[in-house]
């Protein structure tokens, strides 16, 4: 999908999967290692690292005063972007971001917006003229394939992490970040009608379809994204969501409810 | 944050506790990025630096590429959350020019005649800044370029000297830089040929000289950590290559046990044994001459008196106005 791959090492994954393995050994429904670390870096309101195998996320969450949308005078505003850095991967270039990060960008914002993981009603200062504007920065670091998953646990885990600076801008006392609820993004490849979690960067290469969904404490989903070439079948999608609650339930709470 | 009081304490020690010819201490980490071809990433201070080097690669487009010689291509990069008040993400002015001097203190040293048509691209990103970064930056870039077998004259170390309340002190930190009288990154290779100066503020020449002597003592230093750190990397593998002789001796030693075999296979054994041997060795000091064994080098450093003036005095407050201008 995303980058260029000979028809060999194609045919290899493929045919790994076929015999019911993959490349680095893991079953299908299994997750890489995963690590994250949080309040890595002093000069963000907050921030998390975050490693699935060998994909390394560094993501900081800033707070700045500005003026809400005049659709919406008494909420917060939250401004993620992600950047493919090119010293993430040889094939990543300089320059403004495209398609593809803006996607993902994109997908990890609405797994925090559409969660209401943040009360953005207890941001507001002056309705209609001072709120608290959130800016997610994912600064990808090195892909190892899935960065999407990688960013959206970054993502919250920097959030759960962060103090609004209200006494260094003159508007009260400092305070946590609001959040109250987490979610977790799990993506999921279809490679030749097997569904595969956390897909190594081989393994996204070679897909067509691969299908994100972030979802809720509660089970509940709240963002999904479909993304590539390719076509999946209803029977899929379900069992997809449900291998994808599965699992963010896990990564939630070895991760997440630790912090 | 505001202007501190004072600089020095009673005893002549900085607001953190320094010496004036005393750096920051620096940490370094060696290939640390699976998918770059050689990578660092450093501590200095408070600044948290990452370095990644691609190639010798293809370079595309292709009506950029030199028939005779490779090019170097540099990116320093500010994470948004990198500083107190968030940038705006992406190249700015001032990253444009920082990327231009830096890329111009590597090229002296990369042999890049060897890889005609190609680039070497080099990433810097800054994670957390507090002054420095481009000093930090480039420290990280010479060890990526060794780490991923670039060949190189030698090794480059920058540092920073700069004047506060009309004393010269050696890499500047953030209030020093904020609100010292003057601010003068350098970059050295080992053999002490300046390959990066720039300065801003106000110095008398007996002061810049003083300072250059200063800014050498602190290249110097840097210069024995980078070594060092590549030098861990290297004695890893040494222990490695340990390890397999041994993997390899156990069967010998089964055969010897084994009294009836033959004095012959055992010969063969051993000769295999130790093409296998000389040969890993020889790998190993290739490797070992290329990218630290300069060592033996001397210190004298030639003092190129350039007064390269940059306003760029307070990061902090540029960068936002560099992202206000740009909008």
């Amino acid at each position: 999908m995303s980058e260029v791959m000979s028809k060999l090492k194609k045919d290899y994954v493929y045919n790994l999967m076929l015999k019911g393995q993959r490349e680095d050994g893991r079953a299908f429904d299994e997750m890489r290692a995963i690590t994250v670390e949080t309040n890595v870096i002093d000069k963000a309101e907050g921030s998390a690292k975050v490693q699935y195998g060998d994909t390394q996320v560094l993501v900081g969450v800033k707070l700045q005063l500005g003026t809400p949308f005049p659709d919406s005078p008494d909420v917060g505003v939250i401004i993620t972007s992600l950047e493919l850095n090119p010293i993430a991967s040889p094939t990543f270039e300089s320059g403004p971001p495209r398609e593809n990060a803006i996607e993902m960008a994109r997908v990890t914002d609405r797994g925090i917006r559409e969660s209401g993981a943040i009360d953005l009603t207890k941001l507001c200062i002056t309705k209609g003229e001072k709120v608290w504007m959130i800016f997610i920065d994912v600064h990808v670091l090195n892909d190892g394939g899935n960065i999407l998953d990688a960013a959206s646990l970054g993502a919250i885990a920097a959030l759960m992490t962060a103090k609004v600076p209200a006494e260094r801008n003159g508007v009260g006392e400092d305070f946590m970040i609001p959040v109250r609820e987490m979610p977790v993004g799990i993506s999921v490849v279809d490679i030749g009608g097997e569904l595969i979690v956390d897909p190594g960067r081989n393994e996204e290469a070679v897909c067509d379809t691969k299908i994100s969904i972030t979802s809720n404490q509660d089970g509940s989903i709240c963002a999904m994204q479909k993304s590539g070439e390719g076509a999946l079948s209803e029977k899929q999608v379900l069992k997809a969501v449900t291998l994808a609650c599965e699992k963010a339930a896990k990564v939630r709470e070895n991760y997440l409810l630790k912090i | 944050m505001s202007k501190p009081e004072k600089f020095f304490d009673e005893n002549g020690l900085r607001l953190d506790g320094r010496r004036v010819d005393e750096i920051r201490p620096m940490k370094i980490e060696v290939g640390v990025l699976s998918r770059a071809d050689g990578s660092c990433y450093l501590e200095w201070g408070n600044n948290k630096v990452l370095a990644g080097v691609f190639g010798p690669r293809e370079l595309h487009p292709r009506r950029m590429q030199r028939p005779d010689t490779a090019i170097v291509r540099y990116r320093y990069n500010m994470a948004a959350f990198s500083v107190e008040d968030r940038i705006r993400p992406g190249p700015n002015r001032r990253s444009t020019e920082i990327s231009k001097v830096s890329r111009e203190a590597f090229e002296p040293v990369i042999l890049t005649h060897l890889y005609p048509s190609a680039v070497i691209d080099v990433f810097t990103e800054v994670l957390q800044a507090d002054a420095g970064t481009r000093t930090a930056a480039i420290n990280a870039a010479t060890i990526a370029l060794a780490d991923a077998g670039i060949p190189m004259k030698g090794l480059v170390s920058a540092c920073a000297v700069g004047k506060v309340d009309g004393k010269l002190v050696l890499d500047l930190g953030k209030d020093e830089d904020n609100y010292g009288d003057a601010d003068l990154p350098v970059a050295m290779t080992q053999d002490g040929d300046v390959t990066l100066i720039q300065m801003d503020g106000n110095l008398t020449q007996d002061e810049f000289k003083e300072a250059m002597e200063l800014v050498k003592v602190g290249c110097k230093q840097i210069l024995d950590i980078q070594r060092e750190a590549l030098k861990s990397k290297f004695d890893q593998f040494d222990t490695e290559e340990i390890e397999e002789e041994t993997v390899v001796e156990a069967p010998k030693s089964e055969v010897e046990i084994d009294e009836t075999v033959e004095v012959e296979t055992e010969v063969v054994v051993t000769e295999e044994e130790e093409v296998v041997e000389t040969e890993e060795e020889e790998v190993v000091d290739t490797e070992e001459e290329e990218v630290v064994d300069t060592e033996e080098v001397e210190e004298e450093v030639t003092a190129d008196d350039e007064n390269d003036e940059e306003p760029d005095k307070n990061t902090d407050d540029e960068d936002v106005e560099e992202g206000e201008t740009n909008e």
